[in-house]
């Protein structure tokens, strides 16, 4: 249509008819807008990687621990000179094992116990827990005193360290933890076999410890274990009972108003508040012991609850009112339409919702600081009111050590932490994937 | 018996109530349950209420109520001299008491008269059985703790006999109200009901709980320290407290603690804002679906992982790199090598912080801009505007409030963002505007003035409350006005 030939012949010719309308410039913008959209998303991304390679990359050696296996003399010298093992039980818990394990270790390396500078350096290649392993042997079986057994016996942190390579051997002996005759000895042991890495199963099983070899998330487990039951028995009932009373019964008016305002909220509070509300109204006012999970799994319950009533509500309301009407049709009364076609129906969405309540909670640190879960606990919790930490506090009192073994088992037990929650969050997925229905 | 036991045979008694009195509902129609009001299980749920529920709060109340009254019986009976002791020491008598009353029961017989007549043989006889005493006991202590346990022994079993006698009576009568006509249904309905509202006004509990607790503990701190000196104090110098000493003065303004906190919170901002927004941009306008299913999940991964991972990368990874990279920059340009940058510093928390929070922004406002109407859009779009154009000039200022919105409640969980600053931000509170040195936060304060040994009565202890309530307040400010601008927003579309 526009094949018109034009009648004048002075007019410029068509390519220069455009008009600047400055469309290279704009088009440039729009690249540059695009550009800087893919650059912050990969940001993003890049940083969430570089967060779990460090990780990784630090803690996956903390699943293997250095160990020397030799054989120990267990001399009735040492454990028990005056044979009275019979008489006095205590003499076996407190016989000094730390001896034995030196002696033993001293024999391998072929160094004299009677020069003290090398027996010390050679009992420092051995962990301050072999007393504890040894005397688990003793007391079990008594009769192996004054026999020679096998032992595989925990190398010391610093042996630890060196052994995969952690510690820089370029810095001249006095800087490091370690010194070149150790350094030799543990060339020498691990040339002939009898150190070398094994699995940790320790770290998964040992409780609180000063020495890093002999740490473990154990306690720390169970701990957060007994407080994840504890908020699941008590905010996944309380959380669904209030969700519905305000999804389906709740008549419009100022006071629920004032709840649901309130619960948007509370979700919002920081989580170090709930810490404070949990000491100053769980322990202090109602004399509920420090430190124990389930004062933790109270104050968890309170902090969890908003998210699950908000993902209950969320999930009843996807509920079709159709359903609800043929309910109602049938005769069957509120309380039965709800109970038995609107919950099971959106049963798969608050499980959902649940799930990653709980994930969360399992990763809260601040408040459990403040209710005394910090403390140096060595023995397993048999209740949830004993004495017990978290696995996230676990993670912060590690993160605090100097050493750098603790590294690497801050790195581990932050591994163990999201294996934990990405199998929460996997099964969420699951769970939304498989019961997920489309009206 | 014991609490534990006295709930399971409750359960069983509701157990046993729910069968009889279904069973007995049916008999009383011979079997035809159509001839029933409500279907048999309600009239065995309506006696399994009547007996469960009015004896577990009579147990709940017995077990708060008893504690009290024998206390202050066993503490009514006291010497005179004793009673003219200020209330800290009678305090610690009863302790003490109740630590005798607890040894005393792992005594046999014998061993108890023979230490009625002779107190001070008792400290190495509980000792024996395990329960070691602060002091020697005096001899009132004895009869104030055989008395306890006396009392406490009558209570148990009044408890057990009126708890057990509610559940059983309650069930009788329950049972016995059962007919064919009767509307068990509607009656198990309201039970069901009142549970729900209770439920959900646990809610409400917790809010007055949090807002009264520490607004107790606080009013405890302003008496001993002004408020305004509190609020308006440049000096955070808390000066710890050994236990029992009384407690040296120390200076606890406000103003540092929550400048860093601001000043943390805005670096975190400066970085989670633009990345946030532009990845929300690009993944509602551009992405194709593809790249937004890989992408968002991803994004929301790094909202998953707990603060005090960060914390740690902050901690080991962020901090020395910038400590080590500001050496290297530093002798580059000056050949000082001297780093300029802590390793914890304003830059590395608020940094770190800010990569925790661009998935908040990023998802909020992804929210937000999707529910822009496409109409909009298109009519930016067909009147020849880039696409670029349309999001700048249409989508996003019609976005605006509700991004406003979700940056509101972004900052608000900046700042009270915790295992982040504790690891990465250092603990001096101090005045300065440099972002390479460390500075302290409300929150980082929090947590070290109540980890370790403490005492209720100590400034140092409670002024932690008095952060905690201004924290509070703040969140809570921040939020309403987001949740109200958020509101706002959305009815213009609806």
């Amino acid at each position: 249509m526009t094949d018109v030939v034009s009648p004048a012949a002075g007019i410029p010719k068509a390519k220069s008819v455009r008009r600047d309308i400055g469309i290279k410039g704009r088009y440039a913008a729009e690249r540059r807008f695009r550009a800087y959209g893919i650059a912050a998303l990969s940001f993003g991304i890049i940083f969430l990687m570089l967060l779990l390679w460090s990780v990784v990359s630090k803690g996956y050696t903390a699943f293997q621990q250095t160990m020397i296996t030799m054989p120990v003399e267990f001399s009735q010298q040492i454990i028990d000179p005056q044979n009275e093992r019979a008489t006095n039980p205590q003499k076996l818990m407190t016989a000094n094992y730390p001896v034995v394990a030196r002696n033993a270790l001293a024999k391998l390396l072929n160094v004299s116990v009677d020069d003290r500078v090398a027996a010390r350096a050679v009992s420092q290649m051995l962990s301050d827990g072999v007393r504890v392993q040894l005397r688990d042997l003793v007391v079990a079986n008594p009769a192996i005193i004054g026999t020679t057994q096998t032992v595989r016996l925990l190398a010391s942190g610093d042996i630890d360290s060196a052994y995969k390579g952690q510690i820089d051997l370029n810095v001249s002996q006095e800087n490091r933890k370690i010194n070149d005759q150790q350094l030799g000895w543990m060339t020498q042991l691990s040339d002939s076999g009898a150190l070398a890495k094994h699995f940790n199963s320790g770290i998964f099983v040992n409780g609180a410890s000063s020495r890093p070899e002999a740490a473990g998330v154990g306690v720390a487990l169970i701990g957060s274990f007994y407080m994840m039951l504890i908020v699941l028995v008590l905010a996944l009932p309380i959380g669904v009972a209030a969700s519905i009373y305000l999804e389906e019964f709740a008549p419009k008016n100022k006071f629920t108003d004032l709840i649901e305002v309130n619960i948007n909220n509370l979700a919002a509070v920081p989580s170090i508040v709930y810490g404070l509300l949990g000491l100053a109204v769980f322990v202090n006012f109602m004399g509920l012991p420090r430190s124990a999970s389930f004062v933790g799994g109270l104050v968890l319950t309170l902090m969890t609850l908003p998210t699950i009533i908000i993902a209950t509500r969320a999930a009843l309301k996807a509920v079709p009112p159709s359903i609800r009407a043929a309910a109602l049709g049938l005769g069957a009364s509120k309380m039965q339409t709800i109970f038995h076609h609107v919950l099971p129906l959106a049963m798969p969405g608050i499980l959902t919702g649940t799930i990653i309540g709980l994930a969360h909670a399992l990763g809260e640190t601040a408040p459990l600081l403040l209710i005394g879960m910090v403390a140096f606990v060595a023995n397993y919790p048999t209740t949830p009111l004993d004495p017990s930490t978290a696995l996230p506090v676990q993670i912060y009192m590690w993160a605090n050590e100097a050493e750098r073994a603790f590294v690497e088992r801050t790195s581990g037990a932050i591994i163990i932490l999201l294996l934990f929650l990405i199998l929460m969050n996997v099964g969420a997925i699951l769970l939304r994937r498989r019961f997920e229905r489309r009206w | 018996m014991n609490t534990s036991l006295i709930l399971l045979i409750l359960a069983i008694i509701g157990v046993a109530g729910y069968v009889a009195g279904a069973r007995y509902a049916l008999a009383l129609v011979g079997g035809i349950s159509s001839k029933l009001h409500s279907r048999p299980g309600y009239y065995g749920s309506f006696v399994a209420v009547w007996a469960i529920l009015p004896a577990v709060v009579i147990l709940f109340v017995w077990l708060v109520a008893s504690p009290m009254y024998i206390s202050s019986s066993v503490r009514g009976a006291f010497p005179e001299e004793v009673k003219t002791q200020s209330q800290a020491e009678q305090g610690l008598s009863y302790g003490m008491i109740t630590s005798i009353a607890r040894g005393m029961n792992a005594l046999t017989g014998d061993e108890i008269a023979r230490i009625e007549n002779n107190p001070v043989e008792l400290r190495a006889a509980l000792g024996a059985k395990g329960v070691a005493l602060a002091g020697d006991p005096q001899p009132f202590m004895v009869k104030a703790a055989a008395k306890l346990n006396r009392m406490t022994f009558v209570s148990r079993i009044l408890m057990t006999i009126v708890v057990l006698g509610a559940s059983i009576g309650g069930g009788l009568f329950a049972y016995r109200q059962i007919a064919p006509r009767f509307r068990a249904r509607n009656r198990v309905e309201k039970v069901v009901l009142g549970s729900l509202v209770v439920a959900s006004s646990i809610a409400i509990l917790t809010t007055v709980g949090i807002v009264a607790s520490m607004l107790t503990e606080a009013a405890h701190f302003f008496t001993a320290i002004p408020a305004w000196e509190f609020f308006f104090g440049t000096v955070w110098d808390p000066r710890f407290a050994a236990a029992g000493s009384g407690g040296s003065e120390g200076q606890f303004g406000l103003i540092p603690l929550l400048l860093g906190t601001l000043y943390i919170g805005f670096v975190a901002m400066l970085f989670a804002v633009p990345i946030g927004l532009f990845s929300a941009i690009y993944m509602s306008e551009y992405a194709s679906p593809k790249v937004r299913a890989v992408a968002k999940p991803l994004l929301e991964v790094l909202a998953g992982i707990p603060t005090i991972v960060y914390g740690f990368f902050a901690l080991t990874t962020v901090g020395p790199f910038l400590r080590d990279i500001s050496s290297q920059l530093n002798g580059l340009v000056t050949g000082d090598y001297a780093n300029f940058i802590q390793a914890q510093s304003v830059l590395t928390a608020g940094f770190v912080m800010g990569i925790m929070l661009i998935p908040y922004v990023s998802s909020l406002s992804d929210d937000i801009i999707t529910a822009v109407p496409r109409a909009l859009r298109d009519g930016s779009l067909g009147l020849g505007a880039t696409r670029s154009e349309t999001i700048k000039k249409v989508v996003l200022p019609a976005a605006l409030p509700g991004i406003v919105g979700a940056l509101l409640m972004t900052a608000s969980r900046a700042v009270g963002e915790t295992m982040i600053v504790v690891l990465a931000a250092g603990v001096a509170a101090r005045l300065q505007i440099n972002p390479f040195e460390p500075m302290t936060t409300v929150t980082v304060k929090i947590v070290n003035q109540l980890t370790g040994d403490l005492e209720f009565t100590s400034p140092q202890t409670l002024v932690a409350f008095a952060l905690g309530i201004t924290l509070f307040a703040i969140t809570l400010c921040l939020n309403i006005y987001a949740l109200y601008i958020v509101r706002k927003y959305r009815e213009q579309y609806e």
